[in-house]
């Protein structure tokens, strides 16, 4: 695995903070949605948009752009946080998110808001288009890649194993997933609603090639991206151990902060304890293009 | 006006027209795909699989998959046609053709064959009767149910060239070619095949040769129907159907699906608001199909030639 200099960690540390902080006010002000895997992914999604992922914010439209589909499109306040902050809309827009006319809706829709490549929500959904994609850009010798994040939880659900048992069948090796693999779904913990392990050995069963990793490692992170782009002939499934409401003490491994909004009080707190950072590495810097 | 039909008679499979039409599209346009569920010879993607096997996708028994699949290759600039039993997809799709397909607005084409009780002898299971309402409701859903194997295939030919969702139903037994080369197609115009002032049969599918006869027999009992073969429910022509609620006065609706939500229910839709005629509706009346030949059934479910006339009479009385 290839690593990042401390500088490069300690710059998307940075951001993964202000992406956390993001989270909080729009989940507040918004009075609902799903903070629990929208902080315990903001590692994760800093690593992609700020490190891995080859795009242009500027041309969201651009054909060669990699294209991330996020699956379970309840988290999707981080992917408007990490969407803002790498240049794709003013930041000031997120706190209007799940309000009526806004851009940011409750889940993921395509065409409202520059970055988003399809619509989801309903869970189990992503992965195939990400096959669709995969399968498009190998006709075509093109050399962006599909990027598909999906909840353990959303295992539970038949098509996703549909798509897995058809990308590793064929050997879809354009195609990197990434598991938010917090253990929490929304009734409580996955090993005792729906168990799940051992989930790297069903992956390695179905033909994947699979790698484990701390998520909130950008180091791992980013080396298990790059690792995938080296296996050519069989999809990856980054198993990624997060920790549901990352980074703010008293949601931590909650499974009621799967889909519950912060009141005021519970917001101020979070936004305390995330505080201690320095300066916001703030994105009047310009756009930021992975190319 | 009505178009002129050459009614020479000839069979073939509606199904079969739709792969002849895949075809022509494929050689056509090189980001024709097709993406079938382990269904490829009967729904009539042979032909594609064995000419371009590049540009086809076996997906195995796997409906959702297939059509999300197909949302992904779409998005990335690819024309897929996805095609299984219309039990299965739309049936069992149904939440990926919401979700993956619709609200993206993908221009997928999901294509179901073997829709309605002529299925025949595989029963109830496997007679898709309720496929043009759950894929009509749908917004950005074009839905087109061709008359003929001449129509399947020039409705694959359009439907390629549709940057928008599209489902196109289709029928497994060989029916009667009723519409030539020369025949007028274009999606969202209602054709009109034969002229009268009684009254107005507007049918889909395999339901507009049976209409014709109807029409046929009727005119012998003095009562002059004009035949409408509304191919494309959604978007309906409006405008054809306001023109015959006009001038007919009365309207009879033939589908080999449920009344609920169908055909019928699209044109009343209109006629209600905005010009309300009486109305009957030939279908399937909250039954599931069964076992038999494509004919018994067809007698079964009230969708014979008989049975259309009976409701023009009937109609036609008050």
């Amino acid at each position: 695995m290839s690593g990042i200099d401390g500088k490069t960690a300690a710059n998307l540390q940075k951001i993964a903070n202000e992406i956390r902080k993001d989270i909080i006010r729009m989940t507040n002000r918004a009075g609902s949605g799903h903070p629990g895997g929208a902080l315990g992914m903001a590692d994760v999604l800093t690593a992609l948009y700020f490190h891995i992922l080859r795009h242009d914010p500027k041309r969201p439209d651009w054909p060669e752009r990699d294209r991330l589909i996020l699956s379970n499109g309840h988290i999707c306040p981080v992917l408007y946080a990490s969407l803002a902050r790498s240049g794709y809309f003013p930041a000031e827009e997120l706190v209007t998110l799940r309000q009526f006319g806004s851009r940011l809706q409750g889940h993921p829709e395509r065409g409202h808001l520059p970055g988003i490549e399809s619509a989801s929500g309903p869970l189990g959904a992503g992965l195939a288009q990400a096959v669709g994609l995969a399968l498009a850009a190998k006709a075509d010798g093109a050399e962006w890649r599909p990027y598909c994040l999906t909840s353990d939880g959303e295992h539970d659900a038949g098509p996703h194993w549909e798509a897995v048992l058809f990308a590793g069948s064929r050997g879809i090796g354009n195609l990197t997933m990434l598991v938010d693999r917090n253990s929490i779904q929304l009734d409580g913990p996955t090993e005792k609603i729906m168990p799940l392990e051992p989930l790297a050995e069903k992956y390695r069963a179905f033909g994947w090639n699979v790698t484990e990793i701390d998520g909130h490692d950008f180091s791992q992170v980013i080396g298990a991206c790059e690792g995938a782009r080296a296996v050519a002939d069989r999809p990856t499934a980054v198993i990624c151990r997060t920790v549901l409401g990352k980074g703010v003490s008293f949601m931590e491994n909650d499974h009621r902060w799967h889909g519950q909004a912060p009141n005021d009080e519970q917001a101020a707190q979070a936004l305390r304890e995330l505080a201690p950072n320095p300066p916001s590495p703030s994105s009047d810097e310009g756009a930021h293009a992975n190319r | 006006m009505a178009v002129q039909l050459d009614r020479k008679g000839g069979k073939k499979a509606i199904r079969t027209g739709f792969g002849e039409g895949l075809l022509m599209a494929a050689e056509r346009d090189p980001s024709v795909v097709g993406l079938c569920a382990d269904v490829t010879d009967s729904v009539g993607m042979g032909g594609l699989r064995d000419r371009y096997p590049e540009r086809f996708v076996q997906m195995g028994v796997h409906e959702q998959l297939m059509v999300a699949v197909a949302a992904g290759m779409a998005l990335a600039g690819k024309r897929p046609f996805a095609a299984s039993y219309a039990v299965f997809s739309p049936g069992r799709s149904w939440e990926a053709v919401r979700t993956n397909v619709c609200l993206n607005d993908a221009p997928v084409r999901v294509v179901g064959s073997h829709a309605g009780v002529s299925v025949g002898p595989d029963g109830a299971s496997h007679q898709a009767l309720e496929d043009i309402a759950i894929m009509r409701s749908l917004p950005n859903m074009t839905v087109v149910v061709p008359c003929d194997a001449t129509e399947a295939r020039k409705a694959a030919l359009a439907l390629a060239e549709l940057d928008s969702p599209s489902y196109l139903r289709l029928a497994r037994p060989k029916t009667e070619i009723i519409t030539g080369e020369e025949t007028p197609f274009r999606i969202g115009r209602a054709e009109t095949f034969r002229d009268g002032r009684d009254c107005a049969i507007i049918a889909c599918g395999l339901m507009v040769p049976v209409a014709l006869r109807a029409a046929d027999e009727l005119s012998s009992e003095g009562l002059e129907c004009r035949v409408i073969n509304c191919h494309t429910i959604k978007p309906i022509d409006r405008e054809t159907v306001l023109s015959a609620a006009e001038t007919c006065g009365r309207i009879v609706t033939c589908e080999e699906h449920q009344v609920a939500g169908g055909l019928g229910s699209a044109v009343a839709e209109i006629v209600v608001e905005a010009n309300p005629v009486p109305m009957a509706m030939v279908g399937v009346r909250d039954r599931f199909g069964q076992s038999g030949r494509d004919s018994e059934l067809l007698k079964e479910y009230g969708l014979d030639v008989e049975d259309i006339k009976k409701a023009v009479r009937k109609i036609c009385s008050k």
